[in-house]
């Protein structure tokens, strides 16, 4: 009677980012915004490389506020997604190699999303993590909180509400 | 709302670099009302299999759409910053149409403006997305 050895730490770490990738990579929106994901483990984090054309003042200069409500519905819905794939990745149900060849499942639906303004955003990079605060079988619910120097003092928050895949259509 | 306030409006609204950089572009503008439309553009694909535009890039035209409508109002003398937005998303839009955002302000005081906001595609009777919003008064 032996335990399964555990699988080699490059063989975990490239599945993961591989599915990762496959995830992110395939959004033009997302590449389009810069925005990327550091993961650690199943946490994500998401990154919004500042840049000229993200800029809704000029004047102040601060932050575009649909860049806001975009960068952190964007982390809420690939952290949504990320959650949902992750057990069927890790256990082989879902074929790493068909996600990256762009054969993702079906991902969840906004339902709304409501965003709160609590400074402006600086000319800098921002950092963004979602909570699921509710996963349900047709419904979840997602917080999402970004910030930018200090990680206690966040510039926007935003809560959404999600429309779950249904299972029996998985094939379209 | 004066003509040259609705120019002053639209030329700060035409300059920011994000919505310049969706290709936003006022229709109507004037008495706390705004009108922008964004083309389609694949860069703002959100899902590849379908090509229909992220939910992200509708987000952004509401909010400078409601910004707009709150810096075109008579009684708001000059900037505003959005407090809070909800986006209620009804459909998908349609792959390949534009977007046109319509903002109002239905209500203001001296310091907080209320704006509702509706986007539609070329099907103007089934709206995409509606959203509502609290912005700030300032500069008074």
């Amino acid at each position: 009677m032996s335990r399964k050895a555990p699988e080699p730490v490059q063989v975990v770490k490239q599945r993961r980012d591989a599915a990762l990738n496959a995830l992110v990579g395939g959004v033009p929106y997302i590449n389009f915004m810069g925005i990327s994901f550091d993961r650690r483990g199943d946490e994500l984090t998401g990154v919004l490389s500042f840049d000229e054309k993200l800029i809704g003042n000029p004047i102040l200069p601060a932050i575009h506020g649909g860049v806001t409500a975009a960068f952190l519905e964007v982390t809420a819905v690939i952290s949504l997604s990320w959650a949902y794939i992750w057990e069927d990745f890790e256990s082989g149900a879902l074929d790493v190699e068909a996600l990256a060849a762009g054969n993702l499942p079906r991902l969840p639906k906004t339902i709304d999303f409501t965003v709160d303004y609590l400074r402006s955003g600086l000319p800098r990079d921002a950092y963004a993590r979602a909570t699921i605060t509710r996963a349900g079988r047709r419904y979840a619910s997602v917080q999402a909180t970004a910030w930018q120097d200090n990680k206690d003092r966040p510039f926007a928050q935003a809560t959404a509400h999600f429309l779950m895949p249904r299972p029996d259509l998985s094939n379209d | 709302m004066t003509a040259d306030k609705a120019r002053i409006a639209r030329q700060f609204i035409e300059t920011i670099p994000h919505s310049k950089a969706l290709g936003m572009e006022i229709t109507a503008l004037g008495d706390g009302m705004a009108e922008i439309t964004m083309p389609y553009d694949e860069r703002f694909i959100g899902d590849p299999k379908s090509g229909v535009i992220h939910g992200g890039a509708v987000s952004a035209l509401m909010d400078t759409c409601g910004g707009a409508a709150v810096m075109s109002h008579p009684d708001a003398p000059a900037g505003t910053a959005t407090i809070d937005l909800r986006i209620d998303y009804m459909r998908a839009a349609t792959p390949g149409q534009s977007i046109t955002a319509r903002a109002e302000v239905y209500h203001i005081t001296r310091s907080v403006a209320f704006v509702r906001a509706t986007a539609c595609d070329d099907d103007t009777d089934r709206p995409v997305a509606t959203a509502t919003g609290a912005f700030t008064v300032e500069g008074r």
